[in-house]
């Protein structure tokens, strides 16, 4: 007789899409990544992309040589607008690095699984992002030789120090302390990882070179939890780092006088903007690098979709900051911020102010919508709007207004010479060369943080301890 | 020559048991331990708790070198700046005291967390006993797979419980893929 069976409908519920593709075992996930570095043969990409970062590079080898020769009047500094592109990009730059550590370090606290694939490479990001942060508060000086002096407290002939209640000397510290413990805390995530790279390297010189910066690392269950405790807590301590670095960058603006940059909000205003900003290049990077490399299943589209929701609440947050100089403007009851805000909407600059809101507020919000945040050429052109954004953000805080101040008199223009935009492009190239360093000698994910994602290493599944027999492995297929 | 003294041989560092599954390594582990085994330790591609506990790892003073790193740190970076601003370079910087505290808090920040870093990491690795290029486990020819995809166990030889036999046969009733002798 013919039963009227009812077929039960398929769930309509979406799924969100896996932290690792399926099918991985420790072995694939160890030969995938270690294969791109262990590999005799160079891909023809990574030479061809490496000559033309090195190639830029050099345009910042050029620049800043003729900026020794000549001194900042080559650059379009003048007064009223003393500081130009070298604070707009140090602030740029630095930026950029939060969001490795806050990958690194935050996600790490709040158990994300998800930060696995991406910490590696994002910390390697922080590490040449505040490289070439670095560059411009040594070479702005004009005559750097003399910098050393009043930047770090050194015994000099001249018996002077450094004037500790500066946020410039703040500045040295903090982005010091932070170059720092970022080099220890990514040293400190490889040293598993170099130890998997001697094990398996083939060339004698790779045995030799990977071994000794392993330390020696056998994989000790004893060593593994001390390791552990020590990552945890350079986790820790690097939280609340990377939001006082920011904040101490803030502090440059914020600790003067000028309408526009004195104000309260700057501290969390430039955190939420660095996260921004840092999410935007890692996914900038990491979405052509996935690609090339063939690691989608390890940098899954729950990577893209979660880095994509990180940006936009932090957009939101940065958003909020610019509503809130908006009021403050007016609230403030002072005719110079209200200036500051009718100069910025209205004034001879205002052309990149309205580009900074459409970079920076209006375009992310496409990524409220799903099908934009899995669309991943949408997401990677987005981050590079947000980039480009973000510098806009650090030119029009710092150009727009320190250009006119309090006394029309004072009032001037700014324009960046070739040479800003030659030290600008060519800090950019470094970065990428850098980056281009790193994933060839180097695994750009990390291997053993990767190995715990995947479905043998679950504890409880394989031995069956009563009848003391193996379980059969689900994950073979 | 290997000389025999009781069960103890010269030369062999202890029998080291390949094991394809966490699972497996964290299960003989344990049986280990109920066995009275002590000198024991597990050698794994990623961190699994319940085998450190397996081994009977318990005390944990990174926290304390932290803490120690962070103090220091702290102190230091206030003594240098409290002897440059108020000792031996005072000035007069928008009329704020010579000890303006509130002004050093920030590097004050910063040279603790720098402290605090560095002692974990150096920490670490000197309670890991690291560097260490060379240790007897890695005499064994599978133990490269140890960074890869294999879990392993040794019981030393220095172990008052292990005899070359008696040991060997427990690891073998343990499902481990290989059991090796190890040389010193």
């Amino acid at each position: 007789m013919a039963t009227n069976e009812i077929t039960p409908k398929p769930p309509t519920v979406q799924l969100e899409p896996p932290v690792i593709g399926p099918g991985h075992n420790f072995t694939s996930v160890t030969e995938k990544i270690s294969r791109i570095v262990l590999t005799k043969h160079t891909p023809l990409g990574w030479i061809f992309g490496f000559l033309i970062a090195f190639g830029i590079m050099n345009m910042l080898l050029g620049a800043v040589s003729w900026l020794l020769v000549k001194g900042v009047g080559i650059w379009g500094i003048t007064i009223p607008v003393g500081w130009g592109f070298a604070i707009v990009n140090f602030v740029w730059w630095i930026g950029i690095g939060h969001a490795g550590t806050l990958i690194s370090a935050i996600l790490l606290l709040f158990k994300q699984s998800w930060r696995t694939s991406i910490n590696r490479f994002a910390e390697a990001m922080t590490l040449f992002a505040v490289a070439c942060a670095g560059l411009f508060p040594l070479i702005h000086t004009g005559r750097p030789w003399l910098a050393a002096y009043w930047l770090f407290p050194y015994p000099n002939t001249m018996n002077i120090w450094p004037q500790f209640r500066s946020p410039l000397i703040w500045d040295v510290f903090a982005v010091s302390t932070y170059a720092s413990v970022s080099l220890m805390f990514w040293f400190t995530g490889l040293i598993p990882d170099l130890a998997t790279l001697r094990d398996n390297a083939k060339s004698r010189v790779g045995q030799i070179v990977y071994g000794f910066l392993a330390l020696g690392w056998r994989g000790s269950a004893k060593h593994w939890h001390r390791y552990e405790t020590a990552y945890l807590l350079l986790a820790g301590i690097s939280t609340p780092l990377v939001l006082s670095v920011h904040t101490v960058v803030s502090f440059d603006f914020a600790v003067a006088v000028l309408p526009g940059w004195h104000t309260t909000i700057f501290p969390p205003y430039f955190v939420a903007g660095a996260i921004y900003d840092g999410f935007a290049m890692v996914l900038t990077l990491m979405i052509p690098l996935r690609a090339a490399y063939g690691l989608k299943d390890l940098v899954t589209m729950r990577h893209i979709q979660n880095m994509s929701k990180v940006m936009l609440a932090t957009g939101l947050i940065v958003a909020y900051g610019y509503m809130m100089e908006a009021v403050m403007g007016w609230y403030s009851a002072s005719k110079f911020e209200f200036f500051q805000m009718v100069n910025r909407t209205t004034g001879p600059m205002s052309w990149a102010y309205w580009m900074l809101i459409l970079c920076n507020i209006a375009t992310p919000q496409l990524l409220w919508f799903r099908r934009v945040r899995a669309n991943v050429v949408l997401v990677w052109w987005i981050s590079m709007v947000i980039n480009v954004g973000m510098w806009l953000e650090r030119f029009v805080i710092v150009v727009i207004s320190l250009h006119r101040d309090f006394m029309p008199s004072n009032w001037g223009r700014y324009i960046g010479t070739r040479w800003d935009w030659m030290t600008y492009i060519g800090t950019i190239g470094m970065f990428t060369t850098l980056i281009f360093l790193f994933i060839r000698v180097l695994p750009m994910i990390s291997i053993f943080e990767v190995r715990t994602l995947v479905p043998a290493a679950k504890l409880g599944h394989d031995f069956d301890t009563t009848t003391n027999l193996m379980k059969p492995d689900e994950t073979k297929i | 020559m290997n000389k025999l003294e009781g069960n103890y041989r010269y030369g062999t560092y202890g029998l080291l048991a390949e094991f394809e599954t966490p699972g497996a390594l964290v299960h003989a582990a344990e049986r280990a331990h109920e066995e009275g085994y002590r000198l024991m330790d597990c050698f794994t591609p990623y961190p699994i708790e319940e085998a450190a506990e397996a081994v009977g790892f318990k005390k944990n003073r990174v926290s304390l070198i932290t803490l120690i790193g962070g103090i220091c740190g702290g102190l230091g970076g206030y003594s240098l700046m409290y002897w440059i601003s108020v000792i031996d370079y005072p000035i007069n910087v928008g009329g704020k005291p010579f000890h303006s505290w509130p002004a050093f808090i920030p590097v004050l920040f910063e040279c603790t967390v720098l402290g605090a870093a560095l002692f974990t990491l150096i920490g670490m690795l000197a309670l890991n006993g690291l560097p260490m290029p060379y240790h007897p486990v890695f005499n064994a020819p599978e133990f490269a797979r140890a960074s890869k995809d294999r879990f392993f166990l040794v019981i030393e030889a220095a172990d008052p419980k292990f005899s070359l036999d008696e040991t060997g046969t427990f690891l073998e009733s343990m499902h481990a893929a290989s059991v090796v002798e190890v040389g010193n």
